[in-house]
């Protein structure tokens, strides 16, 4: 087991772990502790924002952020639930900048809020007459033919 | 600044935008940059993106596992193998396949080619940036032999369809060897040439010196990832932290400098291209014999995640699989993505003159190939030696008008 993985499920006892292979390492954690989970990764123990990653699925709402150690080459990917009722998640822009672009493309794409964003306005569509509430990348998006060619 | 009149009060001074884009003169690509400036001090930026939102993860959860790597090419030409490396590691990582040992000594190859050619592009176009015309021509001269190659090993100067999960689609015939390295010769003596020019020229040090500065905490802060990281000092690269195709057969350095200036950036890339013959080399001299791609029968459900070493920096792909022949989510992000975004920072109290250099500093795509063939009945018309030939001939009859 690695060393931030061993220190991590000491702060966050509650984490259920997947280990895909040795250097990919899925964390699931309750959606209330996102920000202290990756104020530990990042400031503590130095790793970098690769991405996150926001998905529709059947259950709800999954977002990954996937946090790269390059020390070790390991990804730790931060996996959170929000529920379709209740799309909330504390924004991470706020103190990383590096999250600030994908937290307001998730937001435009998939619908999801993150509470306390600096800047939440879209970061895609935001010069075109895109209508607001349509979210492309969610499983009940409706094509429409015109909007799509135009 | 003011003309030897009195010093500007703080209400005198205005803030006002000047506007770059939302088609970049230079870089012809579109993207729009709003710099806000006190006098001729930066002091803030907007970025506007979106003009060229294609949709891609949109797109690629309609196509299958074997139709994705050529979907994702397609994002950049200029990255047109990084991408599909990437996706075809996330696809191998996710169905927990290895492909076999000469498929990985390729793809660190063609990969390696990639970031040479990308490289001269980018040293040509910051000379063209700063007045300095003859390195663009320079660079773009040796580029083109790294582009005969690809012509020769895949059909194409760009887009080589390299990648496919569980392999490479072009294998390398020995026959094809010794030219790769008489390539590769002629690149070194001529890159090692232009790195002296450049890098010794006073007039290019005072202009890069110093100038769009991004620390090494900001470095970490924004997570900018290649040789816009490496260039302030920090010490990353997936080809050595994650190991994957051959990279870990071979040996090679990474490039590491503190000052993270625009200079520091082009030293940078300069002093990897000779990393990269290196590389190339090494695999070329161990190439090992077999099969040169595996059969994958089916991707489980699951999530797997692939990234590589691009131009630019980390590509990271993931990909989430229901156990279908196509992925149900793919998510794509571009090296750009992260180190544009750093720009907000590196602008900030330079001059406006500075500006546009600091902000094409981080090498942000475009694609560029194009090259003229005229069909006539389904036959070429000219070959190049003929265009060549009548460019030359008109040249004289222009020659001769004006005499």
């Amino acid at each position: 087991m690695s060393e931030s993985l061993k220190l991590f499920l000491e702060r966050f006892p509650d984490t259920k772990v997947f280990e895909k292979n040795p250097r990919r390492l899925y964390l699931t954690i309750p959606r209330e502790k996102l920000t202290a989970a990756a104020k530990f990764l990042h400031e503590e123990r130095g790793m970098r924002l690769s991405i996150a990653t926001g998905i529709d699925t059947r259950h709800g709402f999954e977002v990954l952020y996937h946090f790269s150690e390059d020390t070790t080459g390991i990804i730790y990917t931060v996996k959170v639930f929000a529920p379709k009722d209740d799309p909330r998640i504390e924004a991470q822009g706020g103190w990383f900048p590096a999250a600030q672009w994908i937290e307001r493309e998730m937001h435009e794409l998939l619908g999801i809020d993150f509470v306390g964003h600096p800047n939440p306005a879209p970061l895609l569509t935001s010069d075109t007459d895109w209508e607001q509430g349509r979210y492309p990348l969610r499983r009940d998006y409706e094509r429409r033919n015109e909007a799509h060619e135009r | 600044m003011n003309g030897g009149t009195k010093p500007m009060s703080g209400e005198e001074k205005q803030r006002r935008i000047v506007p770059i884009g939302p088609y970049h003169p230079l870089q012809e690509e579109p993207e729009f940059f709003k710099l806000i400036v006190e006098g001729e001090t930066v002091v803030d930026l907007e970025i506007h993106l979106g003009y060229n939102h294609r949709g891609h993860e949109f797109i690629s959860p309609e196509l299958t596992y074997e139709q994705v790597p050529f979907l994702v090419e397609r994002i950049c030409g200029i990255c047109s193998n990084s991408h599909p490396l990437a996706a075809v590691l996330a696809i191998e990582d996710c169905a927990g396949i290895k492909p076999p040992p000469r498929a990985n000594y390729i793809r660190s190859i063609i990969h390696e080619l990639e970031r040479i050619h990308s490289h001269l592009l980018w040293v040509g176009l910051a000379g063209h940036f700063i007045g300095y015309n003859t390195v663009w021509m320079w660079a773009w001269r040796y580029r083109e032999h790294i582009l005969e190659v690809f012509e020769m090993i895949t059909g194409n100067r760009n887009h080589y369809a390299a990648n496919k999960p569980g392999g490479v689609r072009w294998d390398i015939k020995p026959e094809q060897i010794p030219p790769i390295e008489a390539a590769l010769d002629v690149v070194e003596k001529k890159t090692m040439m232009l790195t002296k020019a450049v890098l010794d020229d006073p007039v290019i040090r005072a202009r890069l010196e110093g100038v769009g500065i991004l620390t090494r905490e900001q470095a970490l802060q924004w997570s900018v990832v290649g040789p816009t990281a490496r260039a302030s000092g920090v010490d990353i690269d997936v080809r050595r932290d994650d190991p994957h195709a051959a990279y870990d057969q071979v040996p090679w350095n990474v490039i590491v400098l503190p000052e993270g200036d625009v200079f520091a950036k082009a030293k940078v890339r300069l002093l990897e291209i000779f990393e990269s013959v290196r590389i190339i080399r090494g695999c070329l001299q161990n190439l090992p014999e077999g099969p040169i791609d595996t059969r994958i029968d089916e991707v489980p459900p699951g999530e797997g995640i692939g990234r590589t070493e691009a131009p630019r920096g980390e590509v990271f792909h993931y990909i989430r699989s229901d156990g279908s022949n196509r992925p149900l989510r793919h998510k794509i992000r571009a090296p750009s993505y992260m180190n544009i975004a750093s720009n907000v920072v590196a602008v900030r109290g330079g001059s406006i003159a500075d500006a546009a250099l600091t902000l094409a500093a981080v090498d942000p795509c475009y694609c560029c190939t194009e090259r003229m063939a005229a069909f006539e009945d389904g036959k070429m018309k000219f070959t190049g030696n003929e265009l060549l030939r009548l460019s030359w001939e008109k040249t004289e009859k222009i020659r001769e008008r004006f005499k």
